[in-house]
């Protein structure tokens, strides 16, 4: 008989302890949790990034629905438990659900403390501690004007860093002289004030909040001791968490600061374990994830009858601001009995100081170069002697023993037991040894193995030391392929920094994300200005100059140096009166070649690029405009004749061929976008291997995508069934824009939505009604700037120099 | 022609190329393509890269080189000399400033 398990909160701490138990006793509990957050176990430590929008929410997800699943445990997500009855053994949560237990685990979490200010209750101000607050935060910036962070520790910095990247104005209200005062020196404090500052970030020490003023009850702006008034849009309270013990309390457990363990992690009620920030052990209360780990691993392997014994933790800090460094760890305060060694280095922003006593470390603090961080760590928590190597020990692990100054030696000469994982409390033999007796070769497999890098992600880098190492040549650091020469980021990652630092013009996204070449090369530029169209369509003026030729000159070169000039021809529909003017045009131009394309178009050949203008004029004068069969943007819709002739046809589908053409030509994409309509399933407009095709039948329009026919072939998949053309076009367009929104830089569709998963794909426009909402929307704005005629626009002088010799040089000058 | 008889011929303004950018100029049946690179540097080199004669002109310039429109060679704009593993080059012409007036030297293509 399996033994029944209730865990009361879903956060890392128990999701922890839940994957170590199920590794130690598969089958041996029967296990329930109970979340009051409604949702399925995150990283909690990442909600930084999500804030900041360098990361989604379904990112930083731990264990999905599908994990609770296969583990067999039942999830009751936003279901908070109101009352453990400790006699009959049972917990029941607000909404009615009741659970039996033989063993409980109360993981209750923390709450964040609210100072209890005139006006903590006004709308508008928000504490720091889940998701729903981020998403609370990341709905007042959309709206702007200024963000007023009270608390100036780790929490607050990373929120005023989020909301300043999220656009807002932002200033820091904190109590004591300096910055993260109870992690950092004053020197290093000043250090990373300034680096707000120079954000844009108002820091204000030594401010006494007085009171949130409030208008209508909404936050207003906030009231300093010393009469300044601030105005605020929001007001951020992050001056720290308190252990969440209401419920232990009510239950009869011993509680004081949080709830009362020993070192095998249980209450003063044999049958009920604390875990997490709610706990409070030999005096101490934990808010960061390390030590909640050990508790997590104590209390799995005490379930499984092995007596382990947790005896607290030393913990390390690191700030998770993008290009920020901050490193620390232990005790720092100034003593009689301690010494302390400092390197300053101004012009790099490097500030580091070790504080010793009796030859060993118990404290560091480094800014601005943090790479040492675990190995000062390290000596720190062993208590290592470090007298032979202190002349040079604050130059780092690189400089002892006159070893080189190389990071994979430093990596190579680290103990078998030095932490690599901080957050996980890996240690260096352990991700070894995985990576030699599980043959891991890749990053994410170390993570899914050991943890290791898992959480934080700081450490990744020496991870990936240990897997070139371990593996050699073997192992491609670059696991994700950088997007040329230029730059050692992948595309996903340089479009997730367009918009989380708002670069808007390719300079700037040079400058800030560190390109190695002075102005890009012929791969990243297009690749960098195809981003910003996409992303700041009424921002970003577009840099024709980092366009490839055909979309510069708007029409296809040829071998010889000539264009193909292709009409754009509705739907493959075309008269007499566009025919004769083709004809004419053709006579009068001399061009040589008249062609019919498989995207149901006619292909003018062989046109010299001086002639371009002038031929788009006739052209135009007939109502052509360009078929933007040179674009990596919308080509072409080919449709069949449909009702209009088609005994067979069941659907308008030239009609809606062409209206779908007329609602989305002019957009670029990241690579050319093909479509077809088709009025039966006999599908003779070819709809099944396009990127996007509609095969219209009795019921509606079944909508496919990610077909393919060029390279590769293949047929499309179904993204689904809809009832009216309203309805398709909606589907198509917001598929699109996904698209637009996510693809590679010449990614076609059929691979990007292979890379993310075709049901993702579903789930988003099919399942989504809100989600594909607002991608059609993103895409109509965004049409407003894209739909202007480029050929008109030529034929009246724009960028006249491109189709014109500089100068001709008479046959005299030349001799 | 003699590689030592130089032959400077006015041929236009700075500011008539687009930075990042190339305008061609004509010189009986040879074609010479004018770089202007982003910090103003002035190039000329034959309009015909070593590979299968592309317009080089029609290229994306970046740094210190031009990519050809047809397949991607890389081509130095001081020599003419195509980059990494590929092997061949154009010709490439001499150009001085006066002011904002650019003189090339079509008397002795190098």
């Amino acid at each position: 008989m399996k033994k029944k398990l209730v865990v009361v909160g879903n956060g890392m701490a128990p999701g922890r302890m839940l994957e170590h138990l199920f590794e130690l006793s598969p089958d041996g509990f029967d296990v329930t949790v109970f979340n009051a957050e409604p949702r399925v176990n995150y990283n909690r430590l990442m909600l930084s990034p999500v804030l900041s929008g360098e990361k989604t929410y379904e990112d930083i997800i731990t264990h999905d629905d599908a994990w609770y699943e296969q583990q067999g445990i039942t999830l009751h997500k936003g279901s908070k438990i109101s009352r453990i009855d400790r006699g009959a053994k049972t917990v029941t949560s607000d909404n009615g659900i009741t659970a039996s237990y033989d063993t409980l685990i109360v993981a209750t979490g923390s709450n964040p403390f609210i100072i209890p200010l005139p006006g903590k209750d006004l709308e508008g101000v928000l504490t720091y501690r889940d998701l729903d607050d981020v998403e609370k935060m990341l709905c007042a910036a959309r709206a702007g004007g200024r963000a007023v962070v009270i608390g100036g520790g780790l929490l607050g910095l990373e929120a005023a860093a989020g909301l300043r990247q999220q656009g807002m104005e932002v200033t820091v209200l904190h109590l004591m002289p300096s910055l993260m005062e109870r992690q950092l020196d004053p020197a290093a404090g000043y250090l990373l004030e300034k680096a707000f500052a120079d954000r844009g970030i108002d820091v204000i020490t030594k401010a006494n909040t007085h009171e949130i003023v409030g208008k209508d009850g909404q936050v207003a702006g906030v009231k300093l001791d010393n009469g300044t008034v601030i105005d605020a849009a929001i007001v951020v309270m992050a001056v720290g968490i308190r252990p969440g013990i209401d419920l232990a309390k009510e239950s009869g457990l011993d509680v004081n600061r949080g709830i009362l363990v020993g070192d095998d992690m249980q209450t003063s009620d044999p049958a009920i374990y604390a875990l997490g920030e709610c706990v409070e052990h030999r005096s101490q209360v934990y808010g960061l994830v390390a030590p909640l780990y050990e508790m997590a691993v104590t209390i799995a392997e005490n379930l499984c009858g092995n007596k382990a014994a947790y005896t607290g933790s030393v913990t390390a800090t690191k700030l998770k601001v993008t290009g920020i460094d901050l490193y620390s760890a232990g005790d720092f305060a100034e003593a009689e009995d301690r010494q302390e060694i400092v390197l300053r280095d101004a012009t790099a922003g490097v500030y580091k100081r070790l504080v010793l006593k009796d030859d060993r470390i118990i404290g560091a603090v480094l800014y601005g170069e943090t790479s040492d961080g675990p190995w000062f760590f390290d000596l720190l928590k062993k208590q290592t002697d470090i007298s032979d190597m202190r002349e040079t020990l604050i130059f780092g692990q690189a400089y002892q023993g006159g070893s080189p100054l190389d990071p994979m030696a430093a990596v190579a000469a680290l103990p078998d037991d030095a932490e690599i994982c901080g957050c996980n409390g890996v240690c260096k033999s352990k991700i070894s040894n995985a990576i030699v007796g599980k043959n891991l070769n890749s990053l994410d497999d170390v993570r899914a193995h050991t943890k290791a890098s898992a959480s934080c992600g700081s450490c990744t880098g020496l991870v990936e030391q240990l897997l070139s190492l371990a593996l050699g040549e073997a192992y491609n650091p670059a696991a994700v392929q950088p997007m040329c020469g230029c730059t050692e980021l992948g595309h996903d990652d340089v479009r997730r920094l367009i918009v989380a630092k708002q670069l808007k013009t390719i300079p700037a996204v040079m400058q800030e994300l560190e390109w190695k070449t002075s102005c890009g090369c012929a791969k990243c530029r297009p690749a960098l200005n195809y981003y910003l169209v996409c992303d700041w369509p009424d921002e970003y003026a577009d840099d024709y100059q980092s366009r490839f030729i055909n979309e510069r000159v708007h029409a296809n070169i040829q071998k010889d140096g000539t264009y193909s000039v292709v009409p754009r021809m509705w739907g493959g529909v075309t008269s007499s009166k566009e025919l004769r003017a083709i004809a004419d045009t053709v006579d009068k131009f001399d061009i040589p070649m008249v062609k019919v394309t498989g995207g149901q178009r006619i292909d003018l050949l062989g046109i010299r690029k001086e002639d371009l203008p002038a031929v788009w004029g006739d052209l135009g004068k007939a109502g052509f405009v360009s078929g933007q069969a040179y674009a990596k943007g919308l080509r072409t819709v080919k449709t069949c004749v449909g009702t209009d002739w088609c005994r067979f046809g069941t659907q308008d589908s030239t009609g809606l061929g062409i209206r779908i053409e007329k609602f989305m030509w002019g957009s670029w994409t990241p690579a050319k976008v093909k479509m077809a309509v088709s009025g039966c399933p006999r599908n003779c407009s070819e709809a099944t291997c396009k990127d996007v095709g509609i095969i219209c039948v009795d019921s509606g329009f079944e909508i496919h995508f990610a077909g393919a026919a060029g390279l590769d072939i293949k047929g499309t998949e179904i993204l689904g069934m809809v009832k009216t053309e309203d309805e398709a076009l909606e589907h198509v367009v917001a598929l699109v824009q996904m698209y637009r929104e996510q693809g590679r830089y010449l990614e076609r569709i059929y691979k990007w939505s292979r890379r993310i998963g075709y049901d993702e794909v579903r789930r988003q426009i099919m399942d989504d009604a809100d989600k594909r909402k607002a991608y059609f929307e993103r895409f109509v704005f965004s049409q407003k700037f894209a739909q202007v005629d480029p050929w008109s626009e030529r034929v009246s002088g724009k960028d006249k120099h491109e189709f014109q010799p500089m100068a001709t040089l008479s046959l005299e000058a030349a001799e | 022609m003699n590689a030592l008889t130089e032959n400077w011929v006015a041929i236009g303004a700075v500011s008539d190329i687009p930075r990042r950018g190339s305008r061609c100029v004509k010189n009986g049946d040879t074609t010479i393509a004018i770089f202007r690179t982003v910090d103003d540097h002035i190039y000329a080199l034959e309009d015909k890269c070593p590979h299968k004669k592309g317009p080089l002109s029609q290229g994306i310039v970046h740094d210190g080189c031009v990519t050809c429109p047809l397949h991607n060679w890389v081509i130095s704009l001081e020599t003419g000399q195509a980059q990494g593993a590929d092997e061949g080059g154009t010709l490439s012409f001499g150009v001085k400033l006066e002011g904002d007036s650019i003189l090339l030297d079509i008397g002795g293509a190098r």
